[in-house]
């Protein structure tokens, strides 16, 4: 297959990404949404690497995967806390940074 | 057979995509993403990148999202309404900002020009994108980003723990006299984060005459049985 192919589908699937971060209002699948636009940035990165011949943006790949496990936790983290204090698990509700 | 395996992974991945944007349980979200990383993961294996593959099976679909479908189950995958609560108006920018998104990411890459970009790109050798070729690189290369992102996984376990633990306080009496060597970096009412958590309320002798201002109402405890001993 021709590396335009993956292209158009990364293009894609960040587009769908984004649309679902600023359409959803539970930080939960916002999460999941940011996890589409960092997987869709993969692969382009991975389409990118085949189309050199170079494992470098592999290497980004995984790093980017790192990235995201990090982001998840902290994430994660955070919807925990707003569930032990009460708060409204809404990201419209929050709206000021302190509990 | 590469042309058919492209378009079923992805249109599979584009499906899973939409999934997640569309289902109205975060639950079902969670799964469209697992069935939207299977499906990223045969697409990479077409672009010739096994070990990206494999751990994007691995980590990513196994472990990543086993801790999503486990804080989901905590807060309670209560369903929520799709459109923003400002009315439809939002909605309908955010769907043109996307598309305009879209139009541009496909300029950008696909009309860039690149002369491979029409190609199936350049011959690799067989062992291409194997984890012996990865692993070399990443103990040669790029030594230092392999090392930062150690660190940096660490960094984010230590927080998730701190950011997730109960937030009790100490309200015992002997508890709260104990000193710490961290409570000569950080007295009383200097705004730490430690007081912002209600994790350390005033100590002994600096209730008395030293502050005059009053005791900063504590943070009630999560659950009741919590402190009580």
């Amino acid at each position: 297959m021709d590396i335009g192919w993956f292209l158009a589908v990364s293009a894609l699937i960040f587009t769908i990404g984004a649309v679902g971060v600023l359409t959803r209002r539970s930080p939960l699948v916002i999460l999941l949404c940011l996890e589409l636009m960092l997987n869709a940035a993969n692969l382009a990165l991975i389409a990118f690497a085949r189309m050199h011949g170079n494992h470098d943006g592999q290497i980004f790949a995984i790093i980017v995967m790192v990235v995201a496990a990090c982001e998840v936790t902290v994430g994660l983290g955070v919807i925990v806390a707003m569930q032990r204090r009460r708060l409204p698990i809404d990201v419209d509700e929050m709206q000021e940074l302190r509990g | 057979m590469g042309e058919v395996l492209f378009f079923v992974a992805g249109i599979g991945a584009i499906a899973g995509a939409i999934g997640v944007v569309a289902v109205r349980n975060p639950f079902y979200s969670v799964l469209a993403l697992v069935s939207h990383l299977l499906c990223l993961a045969a697409l990479f294996l077409l672009l010739r990148a096994e070990f990206v593959a494999a751990a994007q099976v691995v980590v990513y679909a196994g472990a990543v999202m086993v801790l999503y479908v486990f804080v989901v189950a905590y807060v309670g995958g209560q369903d929520e309404p799709l459109g923003p609560r400002a009315g439809n108006s939002l909605k309908t920018v955010s769907v043109i900002f996307g598309a305009v998104l879209f139009i541009e990411l496909c300029v950008a890459t696909l009309g860039s020009g690149l002369q491979l970009i029409d190609s199936g790109g350049t011959p690799a050798p067989a062992s291409f994108g194997s984890p012996e070729q990865i692993g070399t690189l990443l103990l040669t290369k790029f030594l230092l980003p392999f090392e930062v992102a150690s660190f940096l996984l660490l960094i984010a376990a230590v927080g998730a723990v701190v950011l997730a633990r109960r937030r009790g306080g100490l309200t015992n009496a002997e508890e709260q006299a104990r000193y710490s060597a961290m409570d000569i970096l950080r007295p009383a009412y200097t705004g730490t984060m430690a007081e912002g958590v209600g994790g350390r309320h005033t100590l002994p002798q600096a209730s008395g005459a030293n502050e005059p201002e009053p005791e900063p109402e504590p943070v009630p405890a999560a659950e009741p049985e919590a402190g009580e001993k």
